[in-house]
């Protein structure tokens, strides 16, 4: 049993991609790229850690339909971010073909990781 | 019809049931066998006989026939092919009116097409190769309860497939033990367990018991990592009746998941429990246990893309579809072929993947495809290749078998499905590059690393029984 390793107390998560270390501003470059390639519309929400539970977050501003700029996409992240230190703030992919959100992850995760 | 006069006695089949020139309508019900006749039957006749056999024909002239318009009723042979690589089979394409089946009876469509036919003594084999549903049908049909874009708003899950477990060993657990097993997977980041198939109610754990420990863990595993979790709770029961008081009782304690075994149960008790759950808002994971039994002989038997098209029709949310890569038998490309039939609202004819007509789905939710048996982090690259986002990979031993634990073994695919996600949207070729992103992601994960190194070197290369027929349309004989 010595060569086991204990697991530890349960962290809290936060979904896709939230069990990778986080991001770093290239790889969510590359994430944003994505996005726009996929033809989706991105949008940003955000909420307080104690109501993360909810369907829905607050949204920030509206959806950026139809943007293809990744600059201004992390510009609105980060000042989604400044002017809520204290929330998690996460970046949608809408996918009108289907929907749903082609992709949903978190980007700035208050008190970090 | 009145020119008709009643002549008793046997007619060859032929004579009214093989129609060369018939243009099938939008509204037919269309299907194809793989017929081998009995030596000196013509292919027209055997197929004739095959089209006879599941509508309106029976082996002698009745006189009763005369009373309605069997011109209108029959079914009829249009088209026969040859098989490729194989003499003595060919295919046998047949319509059918769709005023021969009641509206949202998959039941009374198989006890047509797969009904007494597969006895007939004129054929010394047949399998049921492809039916194409007339849109007309299908919207008669309930189909999945949820769908696969209701379940990812249910769960809040995107862009990623979901990640599930079997928990075994299949039999003999108590209630408490195994909802440890499933605490532990859930902790560690899956966002299903799973009910082996020949769990229901033994006297070692009863099915109450069960769903009140696996619920515990559920709803505890959520709170700890904020994620929404699920366990598919069998309800599979000997009765319909007792099957919706396991129902009830799931939902009561606030599963968002319930299980059935469509094939074993039958489609009379799996439709009856989609529409329970449609109107209940819980999702429906499907099982396919005899699915083999009926699809794995090429020659004879009903092949698995009629029953993935009929499971859509008569509803679940989820449905098996082999793995391609695991323990179980598929071919790849015809693999593709039937998760496209379960997700996607159009599927083209293509031969490449054995699928013989287009099926237009119309608004239908689709059936997300659960690739489970087999299965473990090295193959994840693979599977994220061929079955994208709007899947449920499922890892039995490739999590509980992980040597630190459920929990490790849990966090260890979940490492290496975000890993293979973020890379594939970063453009690189997942499944080439598998080994450099997984051992890239393992650099930050123990607990995958140590998967990598205690599966390295299990490979699963024997080759499918049943394969496609190969090659595109081929010679029409008849033409």
């Amino acid at each position: 049993m010595s060569d086991v390793m204990a697991y530890k107390p349960t962290e809290r998560r936060g979904e896709t991609f939230s069990y990778l270390p986080a991001m770093t501003p290239d790889r969510l470059r590359r994430q944003i790229t994505y996005l726009i390639a996929m033809n989706w519309n991105p949008a940003i929400e955000y909420t307080e850690p104690e109501k993360a539970q909810s369907s829905f977050w607050y949204l920030w501003k509206l959806p950026f339909f139809g943007e293809k700029s990744v600059d201004r996409i992390l510009t609105e992240l980060e000042a989604c971010h400044r002017a809520n230190p204290g929330c998690h703030v996460r970046l949608i992919g809408y996918d009108n073909y289907t929907q749903s959100q082609g992709t949903a992850f978190i980007v700035f995760r208050a008190g970090g990781r | 019809m009145s020119s008709k006069t009643y002549q008793a006695g046997v007619k060859e089949y032929r004579k009214m049931y093989w129609t060369p020139d018939y243009v099938p309508l939008d509204t037919d019900l269309l299907a194809v066998f793989k017929v081998v006749a009995q030596a000196g039957v013509p292919r027209e006749e055997a197929a004739a006989a095959v089209a006879a056999e599941s509508s309106t024909g029976t082996w002698t002239t009745v006189w009763t026939d005369l009373l309605t318009d069997l011109e209108y009723y029959k079914g009829r042979a249009y088209r026969i092919e040859a098989v490729p690589g194989d003499a003595n089979a060919f295919y046998a394409f047949i319509a059918y009116p769709i005023d021969l089946f009641e509206e949202g009876s998959v039941v009374n469509v198989l006890t047509s097409l797969v009904g007494n036919v597969f006895g007939f003594k004129a054929i010394r084999s047949l399998r049921l190769e492809d039916i194409r549903f007339p849109l007309a049908y299908v919207k008669t049909c309930g189909g999945p309860p949820n769908g696969i874009q209701l379940e990812r708003d249910r769960l809040n899950k995107y862009g990623r497939s979901l990640l599930g477990c079997t928990i075994k060993p299949k039999l003999g657990l108590s209630a408490k033990n195994y909802g440890r097993a499933v605490y532990e997977c859930l902790r560690g980041g899956l966002d299903f367990t799973k009910d082996d198939e020949n769990i229901n109610s033994q006297p070692f754990m009863r099915w109450q018991h069960r769903f009140e420990f696996v619920m515990e863990a559920v709803q505890k595993a959520e709170m700890e990592t904020g994620e929404r979790k699920g366990h598919y709770l069998n309800v599979t029961a000997p009765t319909p009746e007792e099957m919706y008081k396991r129902a009830e009782f799931a939902k009561s304690l606030g599963a968002p998941i319930i299980m059935h075994d469509f094939l074993t149960a039958g489609f009379t008790a799996n439709t009856g429990l989609a529409n329970w759950c449609r109107e209940n808002g819980v999702l429906l994971h499907i099982h396919r246990a005899m699915h083999a039994v009926l699809d794995r002989n090429p020659m004879h038997g009903i092949h698995f893309r009629v029953l993935t098209k009929c499971l859509r029709l008569s509803g679940g949310d989820h449905l098996h579809s082999g793995t391609v890569v695991g323990k179980l038998e598929g071919d790849r490309e015809a693999t593709i072929g039937w998760i496209d039939l379960m997700r996607e609202p159009f599927v083209p004819e293509n031969r490449g993947r054995g699928i013989f007509f287009d099926q237009d789905w119309g608004a239908m939710p689709g059936v997300m495809p659960v690739a489970s048996g087999g299965i473990h982090v090295w193959h994840m690259p693979a599977l994220v290749s061929i079955f994208g986002d709007d899947s449920c990979l499922q890892f039995g031993g490739g999590t509980l078998g992980h040597p630190w634990g459920n929990a490790a073994g849990a966090h260890a695919n979940r490492v290496a499905l975000e890993a293979c996600v973020e890379a594939r949207n970063q453009g690189r070729p997942v499944e080439r590059e598998g080994r450099e992103i997984l051992s890239e992601a393992a650099q930050h994960s123990p607990e995958l690393k140590i998967a990598m190194e205690t599966w390295k070197e299990i490979k699963f290369e024997f080759d499918t029984v049943d394969k496609l027929d190969a090659g595109p349309a081929l010679r029409v004989v008849n033409a």
